[in-house]
């Protein structure tokens, strides 16, 4: 697998702001990899995500994105429409009355031809699963539902990486849902690069890799696995385990010997049914 | 309670009016509001107004969804009758009073261009998505890009703020419930009292409001979004066949007018 994404000691200090909120990240990100990215409020996801679509440039240090650096100004479009970005508040991204029109935005400030348009809108509402809603207006639906269409404009401008910051932390149980499991469909499925950054940990389990940030730097790096088998780690940095771990630690505690790395509901399970029946 | 504004009604339909294309609409609605003013007797007045009922049955729009609209509009209209009947001089109803038929002549013309005025363009509204209307605007005015006019920007400024209509009211209406569970009374008191109990809400209002346009302008920037240079658009505006009709009828609807006046003078 190549590399699409790269920070090589990268400084960030916002203008007026005295501390750094990035202060040395190096970080290489594999195409087709699902990342996820965790840490307390403040800690510099939201900055770090700003830096991969040139919205924000290193102060020091560099970026690069498919091998271009950002601070290439001529270069912005193409870097933009490689790195495609969701936000937390679907309200503040949807920018047309129908749901459509929204998901077109991206390929019309591309100068798209129009039939390809349409193309590309038809088949991004059909993969979030909100084509029936194509013309409805967003301001109707559920939060959700307003996030997947936020995702859709991004499938339309065909991205390589789609970075979403904090997509779920407006979102019912439901909506959270609807929405990772489609981030999930479309690096599984679609071989995209995603970066999500979450509060969530559970959202975690299935990423490839996961990176714990801490005021402006990277505190930890590695899989989920490696990650939450490490109490302490997770203690210091402030985060909570996935209940799956919870209970891990639990029965660990109380004389069992279990692995940490079965993170998911039914691994889980599996691991129980094994020690119990030994 | 605000759910209930609604500004530049659209409903949705399938005639041959909603078909048509928001250029030809608007265009058609400048050239009835010329013929309007052009009319001078009750013969204009006649054919203008069969001109609108004629649009109303096309578009299926029934009478009462109009004057249900009218309605906020009635005060007006009756002050603009009430002053024509009093203050045109003439032969008096009734001798001594000041009533004349002349002003009453006047009032019902004067009542009539003005509910037609306003019937005229909710006919265009009622059956024209907004997102059309500001399509079509943006097309229309596109010449005046020659002497650098920002039809681009003032378009997608109309369209923003359409889109931002409902989600703001949406926040309007929560901060009131959360300030109302505070104890404050948004609907007793005088004028004044009320106006002061509308600070708390326009405040939080106005900072979100500004933290929005933040957001949103990043995300724009992150989808490409570089000014109208280069842009191009899904849905294109076409005219059909049914619109160069559509235009020759009310081209010669607004000759008919002119020559009507010059007879009428
Ligand atoms: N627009 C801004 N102006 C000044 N400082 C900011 C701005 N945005 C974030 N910061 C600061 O940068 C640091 C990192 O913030 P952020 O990247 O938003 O963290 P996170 O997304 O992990 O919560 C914080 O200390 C915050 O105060
Ligand atoms: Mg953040």
């Amino acid at each position: 697998m190549s590399e699409i994404i790269r920070f090589e000691s990268v400084h960030y200090t916002y203008p007026g702001d005295e501390l750094e909120s990035l202060c040395g990240v190096s970080l290489s990100i594999e195409e087709g990899s699902f990342v996820a990215v965790v840490g307390h409020n403040g800690s510099g996801k939201s900055t770090l995500a700003k830096h991969m679509n040139a919205i924000l440039i290193p102060d020091e240090g560099k970026v690069t994105v498919c091998g271009t650096d950002t601070s290439d100004q001529d270069r912005l479009i193409d870097i933009r429409r490689n790195v495609g970005m969701v936000f937390q508040n679907p309200d503040n991204q949807i920018v047309a009355n129908v749901v459509e029109d929204d998901v077109a935005f991206a390929p019309e400030n591309l100068g798209v031809e129009p039939s390809e348009i349409r193309n590309r809108v038809d088949e991004a509402l059909t993969l979030v699963g909100m084509y029936e809603y194509r013309q409805h207006a967003p301001h109707l639906l559920s939060g959700g539902q307003k996030q997947r269409i936020a995702i859709a404009g991004i499938i339309a401008m065909k991205p390589r990486v789609i970075v979403l910051d904090e997509p779920t932390a407006m979102l019912d149980p439901i909506g959270r849902r609807e929405v990772l499991s489609t981030v999930k469909e479309l690096c599984r499925e679609h071989g995209m690069t995603v970066v999500l950054i979450t509060h969530h940990m559970d959202e975690c389990i299935d990423a490839d890799r996961m990176v714990i940030m801490a005021d402006g730097y990277i505190a930890a790096d590695g899989t989920p696995a490696q990650l939450f088998a490490d109490p302490e780690l997770m203690e210091r940095q402030g985060l909570d385990v996935p209940e799956t771990v919870k209970l891990m630690y639990a029965l660990n505690k109380e004389g069992w010997d279990l692995p940490l790395d079965a993170l998911g509901v039914e691994e889980c399970a599996e691991v129980i049914r094994k020690a119990v029946g030994k | 309670m605000l759910k209930d504004i609604t500004l530049g009604q659209y409903f949705p339909g399938d005639t041959i009016v909603h078909r048509l294309d928001p250029r030809t609409k608007l265009i058609c609605v400048i050239l009835f509001i010329v013929a309007l003013f052009l009319a001078v007797n009750w013969t204009g007045y006649a054919i203008v107004l069969a001109a609108t009922v004629i649009f109303m049955i096309l578009s299926k729009i029934s009478p009462k969804r109009i004057f249900s609209g009218l309605k906020p509009m009635l005060f007006i209209i009756v002050l603009t009758g009430a002053l024509n009947i009093f203050y045109t001089k003439g032969t008096p109803v009734v001798e001594g009073w000041m009533i004349t038929w002349e002003g009453i002549e006047r009032a019902v013309q004067m009542i009539l261009r003005i509910t037609l005025l306003i019937s005229g363009t909710f006919l265009l509204t009622y059956t024209t998505s907004p997102i059309a209307i500001t399509d079509g605007l943006e097309m229309l005015l596109k010449p005046l890009k020659l002497i650098r006019f920002p039809v681009h920007e003032m378009t997608l400024m109309m369209s923003m703020a359409l889109r931002f209509i409902p989600t703001l009211i949406e926040e309007t209406d929560k901060i009131m419930s959360a300030q109302r569970a505070r104890g404050a009374d948004f609907e007793t008191g005088g004028l004044i009292k009320r106006a002061k109990a509308l600070l708390p809400i326009l405040v939080p209002l106005f900072v979100s409001s500004f933290r929005r346009a933040d957001e949103l302008a990043v995300a724009m920037e992150s989808r490409c979004y570089h000014g109208g240079e280069g842009r191009t658009r899904m849905k294109q505006l076409k005219f059909a066949g049914r619109d160069y009709v559509t235009l020759t009828l009310f081209v010669l609807f607004l000759a008919g007018m002119i020559l009507l006046k010059r007879t009428a003078a």
